[in-house]
């Protein structure tokens, strides 16, 4: 096994793309090292990202945010501008593993890790987060949901690294908030959670919405009709009712012994009922 | 397997140590340094017995590598004692007896520097949310949270 620790994006993703044996990325290494530990994962070259320029900061832009792909989720929770306009996304950050845990973990990993019960990537879905994808090839840059594909499987091709997460600028009377739901107060793996997005008008009536699930499919799920749902009206009964139905009816749950399929089903339309709430209150809604 | 070479800082010390691109801090810490203050507990970051100061950052040493230490400070249990005088932490946790089996006591007394160096006052609640990446399972944490609450009135007054 090889450790290296490029200066440059662009070195780094030659490295990844010449590698013959398996390579993997480390930042906070809270789930690489972990899965090595438990020899899931055998790299044959470690690249540690942490020493390329700007990956370790968050920089405001023009159009938002760019969260560097080796920032640590206590970092994000550190940043007032950023809490201020994405208060959903850094609770949502924040709620990663222990003080430990926190000082370590990335946004970008969690994305990556690809495990459907990440706490930080419903948050990033329902705020319309975009990744900035580097490698061989040149730039892109994608929606955050279409990065996991299954259960520890993403979309980047060889050599492809994940350089920093795009927010945008909260429009005026809009907000975010996450909630998930865990057997206990703290430090757990999500049962099923739920990421919402409002924008309102002057009036309270809701007119822009997204509305995401975590850990009730193989992926996390976007549910445009939760979206339809809160759309053109306030956020009154009927509007809530619906959606808890619809995103009760859009989980592909699994029986497991965190959660039952009913269980999952029933706690997705609660939470995203509530986060709703949340993020109505947060935007200025009455 | 070629080693890394690392030069580090720990505890206000220049060391340099060669060890192998899969070792962890902990392991390089116990085995190659001497430093065995830092406990393996369950080696997954899960129970806090390895913690350590990185940089100003509470963390697992077992959920880092040796190699990332290049160019870094690294604050240890060993680092506390001023000599023979005990920090505030360390004397209160023998004061209140806020120890049993003692596994994972150098872990607790580094969260708990971590955390009066940010937050010098802390509630009760702030102090248990503070610790939660620590486990113990002799004490019931009572006794290391009254250790921690006493330890912050002594280190205001210094």
């Amino acid at each position: 096994m090889r450790y290296i620790r490029p200066l440059s994006i662009e070195d780094a993703v030659g490295q990844l793309a010449g590698s013959a044996g398996p390579a993997a990325i480390l930042a906070g290494g809270s789930d690489l090292l972990v899965r090595m530990k438990g020899g899931f994962v055998e790299p044959e070259l470690i690249i540690d990202i942490k020493s390329i320029a700007g990956l370790r900061d968050i920089r405001e832009t023009a159009e938002g945010f760019s969260i560097g792909a080796a920032v640590p989720c206590a970092v994000l929770g550190e940043n007032a501008a950023l809490k201020k306009a994405w208060p959903g996304v850094v609770e949502a950050a924040k709620l990663i593993g222990s003080k430990q845990v926190q000082g370590r973990c990335t946004i970008v990993g969690n994305l990556c890790n690809a495990s459907p019960a990440a706490d930080s990537v419903p948050a990033l879905v329902a705020a319309g987060a975009r990744a900035v994808v580097v490698g061989p090839s040149g730039k892109r840059t994608i929606a955050v949901e279409t990065v996991p594909t299954a259960p520890g499987r993403t979309s980047l091709a060889k050599g492809e690294i994940i350089e920093a997460i795009l927010l945008g600028s909260q429009a005026p009377r809009s907000a975010d908030a996450y909630l998930r739901f865990i057997p206990r107060t703290e430090m757990d793996i999500a049962v099923v959670s739920a990421g919402v997005n409002l924008t309102l008008d002057e009036a309270g009536v809701v007119t822009a919405a997204r509305v995401a699930i975590g850990a009730a499919a193989p992926t996390v799920l976007l549910v445009e009709e939760g979206a339809e749902a809160l759309i053109g009206r306030k956020l009154d009964e009927a509007a809530l009712e619906r959606l808890a139905k619809v995103c009760a009816g859009a989980c592909r749950p699994i029986d497991d012994k965190r959660g039952t399929i009913e269980f999952r089903r029933k706690v997705a339309g609660v939470l995203a009922t509530r986060a709703a709430q949340t993020a109505y209150a947060r935007a200025g809604g009455k | 397997m070629a080693g890394v070479a690392v030069s580090t800082t720990i505890n206000g010390d220049t060391i340099e140590y060669l060890c192998q691109p899969d070792e962890t801090l902990l392991d390089v810490l116990r085995d190659r340094l001497g430093l065995t203050g830092a406990k393996e507990g369950c080696g997954t970051g899960d129970c806090g017995a390895c913690s350590v100061i990185l940089d100003d950052r509470l963390v697992c040493s077992c959920l880092v590598l040796g190699a990332e230490a290049e160019g870094r400070r690294i604050e240890t249990v060993e680092g506390m004692a001023q000599g023979d005088k005990l920090h505030p932490l360390q004397q209160k946790f023998l004061e209140h007896a806020a120890l049993q089996c003692g596994i994972c006591t150098p872990g607790f007394l580094i969260a708990a520097k971590d955390l009066l160096a940010k937050n010098p006052d802390p509630t009760e609640e702030e102090i248990r949310f503070g610790l939660a990446g620590n486990l113990c399972r002799c004490t019931g944490y009572d006794k290391i949270v009254r250790a921690v609450q006493d330890a912050a009135i002594v280190m205001k007054g210094a």
